[in-house]
């Protein structure tokens, strides 16, 4: 009896995944959730409750059941409202900047982290003692030991 | 000193990004739309619903189409300087009535005053979309072969009026 009631618990639980099984929405989730909802910038069409995005996720709906492809419903996307629109914008002369920064960012650290080990490593040679140096200084410390008193 | 010069000049350069980013205005997203021509479409007229408007109808004409509603705050805000501008009769100005219930708006127009040439009814607003329109309003500067040459974002003011759009459409008309 427990086990019973335990699952049904379950399925209730389970209840709201059902909901949304149907395949044509996750498909117009899925293209939504890449898609930037222009009224409230931080947020994708998919989660904005923003009365524009709502329409929008209509319009993807629409575009589904006439057979659009995932590509035609973000070409008509960007044809209405720009690359901006893309949360993955294309890779383009205006967009180099925003792809390649971040790696043109991390080459300069590791530019910057190069430059200071070898400048630090040549500081630590250059405080090394020579080898007339070393005997010299060996000796005066010989003559210390062995006599007791300072040169 | 070298030490310290070029920590300086990082945040020098920092400094001066963070001032260029406040001058920008990320709400303005520019339109792929501006040189294109503008989306058809026909849509009944708010005042009269029977007759029905389509922008192939201002060939050959330089007008502004004013994307405004009567439950949006700004379009109230920029309705004198439409106003205004209507009453130079330098253009012809269509308003775009989006997403809106018709006898509000016919009530909001009444009480405001109408500036427009004729207002159609976006009542889905399915064309705003074919315009890019994500906020309202939005303003259009259409030249006589019905390109899209000019989109204002937000409301208009008197010093937008008087500096873009009117010789903006001196030279389109001439």
């Amino acid at each position: 009896m427990k086990r019973l009631w335990m699952a049904l618990l379950c399925a209730v639980i389970a209840m709201p995944s059902w909901a949304t099984a149907s395949n044509s929405e996750k498909r117009m989730l899925d293209i939504a959730a890449e898609l930037r909802c222009l009224v409230c910038q931080n947020e994708s069409i998919a989660a904005s409750r923003a009365d524009l995005a709502v329409d929008l996720r209509q319009q993807i709906r629409e575009q589904i059941q006439a057979g659009r492809s995932d590509a035609e419903i973000r070409a008509y996307m960007v044809q209405r409202y720009g690359d901006f629109v893309l949360y993955r914008p294309p890779f383009k002369a205006t967009t180099l900047l925003l792809w390649l920064g971040p790696a043109l960012l991390l080459l300069f650290g590791l530019i910057v982290l190069a430059v200071s080990l070898i400048r630090r490593k040549q500081r630590v040679m250059n405080a090394l003692l020579s080898e007339e140096e070393r005997e010299r200084a060996d000796a005066l410390l010989q003559h210390t030991i062995s006599t007791g008193k300072e040169p | 000193m070298n030490r310290f010069l070029w920590p300086l000049v990082g945040f020098i350069a920092l400094v001066s990004f963070l001032a260029v980013g406040l001058t920008l205005r990320p709400s303005e997203v520019p339109s792929p739309l501006i040189d294109k021509p503008a989306p058809n479409f026909t849509l009944p007229q708010l005042a009269s619903p029977e007759q029905t408007f389509s922008p192939e109808g201002m060939k050959g004409k330089v007008w502004l189409l004013n994307v405004w509603a009567s439950w949006c705050y700004a379009c109230l805000e920029e309705h004198p300087v439409i106003m205004d501008l209507a009453k130079t009769h330098a253009v012809p100005i269509v308003g775009l009535n989006y997403k809106d219930v018709r006898s509000e708006a016919l009530a909001w127009l009444e009480r405001h005053g109408d500036a427009y040439t004729l207002s159609v009814s976006d009542t889905q607003g399915r064309v705003g979309i074919d315009f890019g329109v994500y906020g309202v309003p939005e303003t259009f500067v259409i030249d006589k072969a019905g390109v899209i040459r000019y989109k204002h974002i937000g409301a208009v003011t008197p010093s937008a009026v008087r500096d873009t759009l009117l010789p903006l459409i001196r030279e389109l008309q001439q």
